[in-house]
């Protein structure tokens, strides 16, 4: 598999360490209510979808950027890659709206 | 010469290639395969079949070859499982047949072949299910003996295999026809090419027929073409190499074999090389494959495909008899029955199964008429045919070629799941639509069957590529080549057969096809487990559609109706080494040595694994007597003067940033922020569940830059879930990591003296003094007159003791130093098991009290975990679950009278039941303490801290050990630390 890093153009899979769902990104508020239930199902509730998956690779044996890679599972089509912190930076940015 | 040797063709007549065969020697020529000299030489009995052990001689010409299978030189690079028809031949060759007791002609297990019941479809569920005991005593051992095919030498190979990686435009995969017109429409338009041939001669069935392109023959033009493309830059002619998967983003991997057809590598070059082929585009051009037509004994040696029968004579001049019958189902027969006339051959007969196959001038053709079997004890002596009256007629013969069409070769198509579909004009299935991305298919691979077809889809193919890619090409002029129609009329198996092989190697005949269904097995996916119909080494690359034709008689249905084919990778088999390249013996993985690894060496240090790491494990002394009193000297040792370990092993992580505090106040589970510049403070880490995974110390060296430790076994996951932390959860923050694991060497220098031995090293205008440089005190210093170093007052060992860092490239130096320096305070090195002595005397937690299983309050640390502050794992730490009232305590543990406390071992009450349910706890790490003089341990304890001075039962079942042993502070060496703060 290639996956085209955004600083680095197209990578072989095999310099990136996998790490799974993308929504890990998505840390709960350790002060919310309920914190223990957010954390609980933030850890370990993920979605397995047959087809597009937002997920985490680490360009381990590179440039150790973290990456989201949009990827089909069922064909393995890469879709989309964007730097992980941009994408945490943007998240924060839209839950700051929000409030 | 050669009794079955012919003339022409494209082996060199002038040259001989001595080899041998089953101990007897032979002479073939260069350009010979092993096959071919095999038949050139008049030998047709080559192997012995997989299950009944049938003679089985040469079928094909290429690697789709299901029976003879031979087994190539000897000692280290002795062979297995080679096909004949791919060996290239080189003077002093050695090849042995396979899979017989005794000799190939007299093979003891020829015997299966007598009780064919016993070994029918499903065999293996069927005849071994009772008793159970006899499956691991007599079946197993048995069936693996008999179906071992190969054998190895189990010696070292020799050879070096290579890995290596190629980037191109276009990969072309097969030259034949539509390949070598791809490429050079590729070429010719400067994209960058790849060729690849499984073949030693570039051509594919143009070198094997004696159709003309153009006013060439065959290989003269495949020669011109050949030419033209290797006076091209950019295009790269790859002979010798099978691509052997289609993978994802058009990456493809390919073989190629570099030495295979040398006795021995030419000086550097490897035997194979694996490449990984990037392509933007690939052009399948990898031919089809002719398929057998089933009769009864048709597995004997002499019944071979016409097209290898021409390919022998056109190509290599070789025939597998001089009286040769034809047996087809289309116009492929009487081409076979001219190309052997013309070479002067006798063909007694054409048995074509069609009523309506055309005349022949001078031989007989027999329509509608079709063999019903074989005779001949290692090798066809005769046929006996059905003619369309009815009656049956004998015809002698050595060999009969044998056309039941041509199965487009599929294999790199399906390798993405692309399912392949029936085309009922060549009754053959074709690629379907679902290609892996960026591939296309052109010649007879896409069921295009005619040489004029190959040639102008491989340029059609070619331009439409590189059209995707943004290439201008021209179209090459078609040359004038034969366009002949599919004439072949659907004929599977000869009705009536006894015993009728579709899958040569796995031994399958169309009655365990018949069997499958009667016994419901329908699906093309159960007919393939229970028969193993092509599930061998060839994949079922002859077999697997006459399987299904089969199938679909019994079922009454067609045969796309009944199911389709598909292929995995590899296409054909890849060597294990191959695949290894060279990270084999001590290339398996990097060996890491430490900067004062010689300098160990020297003093005969012994050396430990710990990870990519080798460490000094302990350092033998003249006098002592075995490894323990080494260990315990160096033990006392560090206790009464000084000794020096390294520990640069350790995972060091460079914090820096304004941030850099407030970010190990995530990481760690305890509070960084305020830790004061030029203090050390020991941190938790734990994972989001809770759990602790790390532990080690920050030193902060200034106000916004930190030095952290890790263990060195999670030195590269602790630094991956930093930048995790940093980049995806604390993304605003101001801060930047990088391992500096490799560019400091650092040693611990522990014990009474070890203040006074640094100060030797130490400059001068650098306090060291216990008030100036207190207990985690750190600070950049300079040593040696000038030598930057950072020093830590850290101390696992429980002694007065340092830590101290150079750069990596004086780390050898500053040992030797520290040698020098320290002779007056005797001075002693110490290795990982003194390390590991003194820190369970000290009561400090490693991995196996960080086992993945216990907390920071399991661990005796559960204050540390800071409940004002997020920091990860903080909040899940928290959960039910992980704060149960006896929840286990890391405790001490000692002997109560004798025995020794083992690891692994389990904790029980003194009294009561000893089992499962009762199970108060476990032991961690055990070691003897020479400084206490006895056996000590750490464990886990059923709410240990609320039992200190009970007296519990240690036991080890398995190894029937049953110790009382004393629960105490974990801390068994000055549980004050005192001496830390001297």
């Amino acid at each position: 598999m290639l996956i085209n890093h955004p600083l680095l153009g197209p990578r072989d899979a095999s310099e990136f360490t996998y790490l799974g769902d993308a929504n890990l990104l998505n840390r709960p508020d350790w002060q919310g209510e309920n914190a223990v239930e957010a954390f609980h199902d933030y850890l370990y509730l993920r979605d397995n979808p047959a087809g597009l998956h937002r997920e985490l690779w680490f360009h381990e044996q590179g440039d150790r950027s973290w990456l989201v890679v949009t990827r089909n599972t069922l064909t393995h089509e890469i879709l989309g890659v964007e730097m992980a912190r941009d994408v945490a930076r943007n998240n924060k940015r839209f839950e700051g709206d929000a409030q | 010469m050669s009794v079955n040797r012919l003339h022409g063709g494209l082996v060199d007549h002038e040259t001989a290639v001595n080899f041998s065969f089953n101990g007897k020697d032979y002479q073939g020529q260069v350009g010979d395969t092993l096959a071919s000299a095999l038949m050139a030489n008049g030998v047709r009995l080559m192997g012995r079949s997989f299950k009944y052990h049938r003679p089985r001689g040469v079928m094909t010409a290429g690697s789709e070859e299901p029976n003879a299978l031979v087994e190539v030189r000897t000692g280290g690079r002795q062979e297995p499982n080679t096909r004949a028809t791919t060996v290239e031949l080189f003077d002093g060759l050695t090849a042995r047949s396979q899979n017989h007791i005794g000799s190939l002609k007299y093979d003891l297990l020829a015997v299966n072949d007598l009780f064919p019941a016993f070994l029918s479809a499903g065999f293996y569920y069927k005849t071994f299910m009772w008793p159970r005991a006899f499956w691991e005593k007599l079946y197993e051992p048995a069936i693996r003996r008999a179906a071992g095919l190969g054998s190895v030498s189990f010696e070292d190979d020799p050879d070096v295999y290579d890995k290596g990686f190629l980037h191109c435009d276009l990969l072309v995969i097969g030259a034949g026809p539509a390949g070598l017109m791809a490429a050079l429409t590729a070429g010719r338009a400067g994209a960058r090419v790849i060729l690849a041939e499984e073949d030693f001669l570039l051509g594919g069935r143009l070198i094997a027929e004696t159709n003309c392109v153009g006013e060439l023959s065959g290989a003269e033009w495949t020669a011109a073409m050949q030419a033209e493309l290797a006076s091209m830059d950019t295009v790269r002619i790859m002979p010798r190499t099978t691509v052997f998967g289609a993978y994802d983003h058009g990456v493809y991997g390919a073989v190629e074999r570099v030495s295979d057809h040398l006795a021995v590598p030419e000086a550097g070059k490897p035997r194979q090389i694996l490449w990984r082929v990037y392509c933007k585009r690939a052009i399948v051009c990898a031919g089809a494959l002719e398929r057998p037509i089933a009769f009864q004994n048709n597995d004997r040696p002499g019944v071979i495909m016409a097209g290898a029968v021409r390919a022998y004579a056109n190509r290599w001049a070789a025939t597998p008899a001089q009286e040769v019958v034809v047996f087809a189902n289309s116009d492929e027969g009487h081409q076979t029955a001219k190309d052997l006339i013309a070479k002067g051959l006798c063909v007694p007969a054409v048995i074509d199964t069609r009523a309506d196959a055309p005349d022949m001038a001078g031989i007989e053709v027999l329509k509608g008429a079709q063999i019903i079997n074989t005779k001949g004890c290692h090798g066809v002596t005769a046929v006996k045919v059905r003619l369309a009256s009815g009656q049956t007629r004998t015809i002698k013969c050595g060999a009969v070629a044998n056309s039941g069409g041509w199965n487009p070769n599929l294999g790199l198509t399906c390798h993405q799941r692309g399912r392949p579909v029936w085309d009922e004009a060549i009754h053959a299935f074709v690629p379907g639509s679902d290609l892996p991305v960026g591939q296309s298919v052109a010649g007879a691979a896409n069921g295009v069957m005619s040489t004029h077809g190959a040639l102008a889809t491989g340029v059609a193919a070619a331009m439409a590529a590189l059209g995707d890619l943004g290439i201008t090409a021209a179209a090459p002029d078609l040359p004038e080549a034969e366009d002949g129609p599919v004439t072949l009329s659907p004929f599977w198996h000869v009705a009536g057969a006894k015993r009728a092989w579709v899958d040569f190697q796995n031994d399958v005949t169309v009655k365990d096809v018949k069997l499958a269904h009667q016994e419901g097995f329908r699906s093309v996916e159960h007919l393939k487990r229970y028969t193993t119909l092509g599930m061998a080494t060839d994949q079922g690359k002859t077999s697997n559609v006459t399987g299904l034709a089969v199938m679909a008689e019994m079922t009454g249905k067609l045969i796309p109706e009944t199911g389709t084919t598909i292929f995995r990778p590899p296409y054909v088999p890849v060597a294990m080494g191959t695949l290894a390249g060279r990270s084999v013996g001590k290339a398996f993985h990097p060996t890491r040595l430490t900067p004062s690894h010689h300098w160990a060496a020297e003093q005969g240090a012994q050396f430990v694994e710990v990870g990519n790491w080798l460490r000094a494990q302990y350092f033998p002394k003249k006098g002592d007597t075995d490894w323990r009193q080494t260990v315990e000297r160096e033990v006392l040792s560090t206790r009464a003067s000084v000794g020096v370990c390294d520990v640069t092993t350790l995972g060091k992580i460079d914090v820096q940033g304004t941030d850099a505090a407030e970010f190990l106040n995530k990481i760690y589970a305890n509070g960084f922020a305020k830790l004061a510049v030029g203090k050390v403070r020991y941190g938790v880490m734990l994972r989001e569940d809770g759990i602790a995974y790390d532990d080690g110390t920050a030193a902060r060296l200034a106000e916004k830059h930190f030095v952290v430790t890790t263990t060195t076994a999670n030195a590269v996951t602790v630094y991956r879930n930093m930048e995790f932390a940093r980049q995806c959860l604390f993304p605003d923050m101001d801060v930047q990591l990088i391992s500096t694991t490799e560019a400091w060497a650092q040693y611990a220098v522990a014990g009474p003296n070890a203040r006074k031995l640094l100060r030797k090293l130490v400059d001068a205008g650098h306090d060291i003094s216990n008030e100036a440089f207190p207990f985690m005190a750190c600070g950049e210093i300079t040593i040696c007159g000038g030598l930057r170093a950072r020093l830590f007052r850290i101390s696992f060992s429980g002694e007065l003791a340092y830590e101290i860092a150079v750069p990596t490239r004086y780390g050898d130096a500053l040992m030797r130093r520290l040698m020098e320096e320290g002779e007056e305070f005797n001075v002693t090195p110490y290795g990982t098991e003194a390390l590991g002595v003194m820190r369970i005397e000290k009561g400090h937690a490693v991995a196996a009290e960080l086992n993945g299983t216990t907390t920071a309050a399991n661990l005796g640390m559960g204050r540390m975990v800071s409940k004002s502050k997020d920091s990860i794992g903080s909040t899940l730490s928290e959960r039910d679950g992980l704060n149960d009232a006896d929840d286990l305590r890391l405790v001490g543990l000692k002997p109560v009278h004798t025995g020794e406390v083992v690891a692994g071992a389990h904790l029980m009450n003194a009294t009561g039941p000893i089992d499962a349910k009762h199970d108060q706890g476990y032991v961690t790490s055990a070691a003897y303490s020479p400084s206490l003089e006895t056996s000590v341990g750490l464990g886990f304890l059923r709410d240990g801290g609320n039992r200190m001075g009970e007296t519990l039962r240690m036991v080890n079942p398995l190894e029937d050990q049953d110790v009382l042993v004393e629960v105490v502070s974990a801390h068994f060496v000055d549980p004050e630390g005192g001496r830390l703060r001297a």
